[in-house]
């Protein structure tokens, strides 16, 4: 409840602003400073014309695909570069290096190869994320507690029963960190993604706000980013990173 | 001969003498020997060893006529910090050994059960590792070690980081255990006391020369008191004998 009474706080602050600025005083344009009353009209706008939804929807569907093939690929580079010690010497310093770049560095290639289409944007997506995730799960599984593989060992596990009895559950705290931080960088790959080609989604309804010189749609289009951004954290990875906690007693 | 450690030496790359030096040494089945020495002795290298967690200079070790070249089940370890599996509960911690030996879920219940009541924790066998104490900890990774039926049981000074009270108790329980179930043990302890309390001999290590310095047959009747005149000789005598080579 505090947090919605901040938020309502803020809107106000922002509102008296926007009034004094642009209203009475004349200080900004009003086409370059967005106000809460005009993103409120262009919401209920969007959202009766079926817009918005249509564009989170497939947004999310775009973001959720290529995030679930940059999981699995990320999670065998990850696996290769934590069990192959030539790997972890040799490739583990250049996927750290690429996860480095912007996503939006991906895009002139993803164009050149995709196109300007879905596919495009799944590209930028799967390698604004996949290594990020890679590197998560290296980390998740060097960070083992080396007890665990030991008692292990001694109670007569084979490789495979490493994995799947010990390895596996043993890093499952940080592998889901690691998971969520990777969503977060797929879903800002997406709006690298789709702000540079033309799909409908939200990147494409903040680029028809631009176009519009619309800027409560700009704004608009920004606040659901983060509102999408923040559910799927809030009730996807944090329920499932709280569980795995409480289970061991360490949240 | 369930142990048998045959010229055993372990030099390690970064230190100017040997740590452990030409060791030699026989464990019978059902027999209970500890290893005693001050800290830096190679008592843990030993084990290690043993266990197959690191690879001799020269030497071997034979369990039951084959020869270690890596770890095993039948050689299971308890170690100082209980090694549970956080993400299992007590009764899913005792019976992960016996899990990966594939043998059947109602024999790993059965088994988990008899050796959880062993260890008095059947009440708790549902519980979370993080809700149980360190004494409760140790006594899981007891009934987890004990239901591996290894041939050796190897245990890393398994009570040392407990407090002086749980530890005792632990002990005496650990003697109980033993008479009932006469397990081959390789028990290491830097306290003499532990040493006498539990062993058939105390192997003593000198930290000067890495080898054995003094094997002690430990002629008392268990169960044993502390304050018995003959364990309080005993015990001085080799206590003697440990700080004397420490010195």
């Amino acid at each position: 409840m505090n947090i919605i009474f901040f938020l309502l706080v803020l809107v106000l602050f922002w509102q008296g602003f926007y009034w004094i600025g642009v209203d009475i005083f004349r200080w900004w344009k009003p086409y370059a400073v967005p106000s809460p009353a005009g993103v409120a009209e262009r919401f209920i706008t969007l959202l009766k014309s079926g817009t918005l939804i249509e564009a989170v929807v497939n947004s999310l569907v775009r973001g959720i695909t290529g995030y679930f093939i940059a999981v699995i690929i990320g999670i065998i580079i990850g696996l290769l570069i934590s069990h192959f010690n030539y790997l972890q010497k040799n490739l583990k310093p250049i996927v750290l290096g690429v996860q480095t770049l912007p996503s939006v560095c991906w895009v002139p290639f993803s164009i050149l190869w995709f196109g300007l289409s879905a596919n495009a944007i799944l590209f930028v997506i799967i390698m604004g994320s996949a290594f990020s995730i890679a590197i998560s799960v290296d980390n998740a599984i060097k960070n083992i507690q080396p007890i665990y593989i030991k008692a292990a060992l001694t109670m007569g596990a084979n490789k495979k029963q490493m994995y799947t009895n010990v390895i596996f559950p043993a890093s499952l705290p940080e592998l889901v960190s690691g998971l969520k931080q990777g969503w977060s960088f797929a879903w800002r790959a997406l709006m690298a993604g789709e702000v540079m080609t033309t799909s409908t989604g939200l990147g494409q309804t903040l680029i028809m706000g631009r176009d519009l010189a619309d800027i409560n749609q700009v704004m608009l289009v920004m606040v659901v980013i983060v509102v999408v951004g923040i559910i799927i954290d809030k009730f996807i990875f944090s329920v499932v990173e709280n569980r795995i906690l409480k289970k061991r007693g360490l949240a | 001969m369930a142990l048998i450690i045959k010229g055993l030496s372990k030099h390690f790359k970064n230190s100017e003498k040997a740590t452990l030096n030409e060791i030699n040494l026989e464990i019978k089945t059902g027999e209970f020997v500890c290893i005693a020495g001050t800290s830096g002795c190679g008592k843990s290298t030993l084990l290690n060893l043993v266990a197959g967690l690191d690879k001799p200079t020269e030497g071997e070790i034979l369990v039951d006529g084959n020869r270690v070249t890596g770890p095993g089940a039948d050689r299971t370890v308890m170690f100082q910090e209980h090694g549970l599996f956080p993400w299992l509960s007590v009764i899913e911690n005792v019976k992960f050994g016996m899990k990966i030996a594939g043998m059947s879920n109602d024999v790993q219940e059965k088994r988990a059960l008899y050796y959880l009541e062993m260890v008095h924790l059947q009440d708790y066998k549902d519980y979370p590792i993080h809700q149980i104490s360190g004494g409760m900890r140790q006594r899981t990774a007891l009934a987890r070690a004990l239901s591996m039926d290894s041939k050796v049981l190897l245990m890393d000074e398994p009570f040392s980081a407990l407090d002086k009270q749980t530890s005792n108790m632990l002990r005496e329980e650990l003697q109980k255990i033993w008479m009932e179930t006469k397990k081959t043990i390789l028990f290491i302890t830097h306290s003499v006391e532990e040493a006498v309390y539990l062993g058939d001999r105390v192997v003593v290590l000198s930290p000067v020369t890495g080898s054995i310095a003094d094997i002690i047959k430990i002629d008392i009747e268990r169960p044993r008191h502390v304050y018995a005149t003959e364990f309080v000789n005993l015990r001085h005598q080799i206590l003697a004998e440990v700080r004397g080579e420490a010195v």
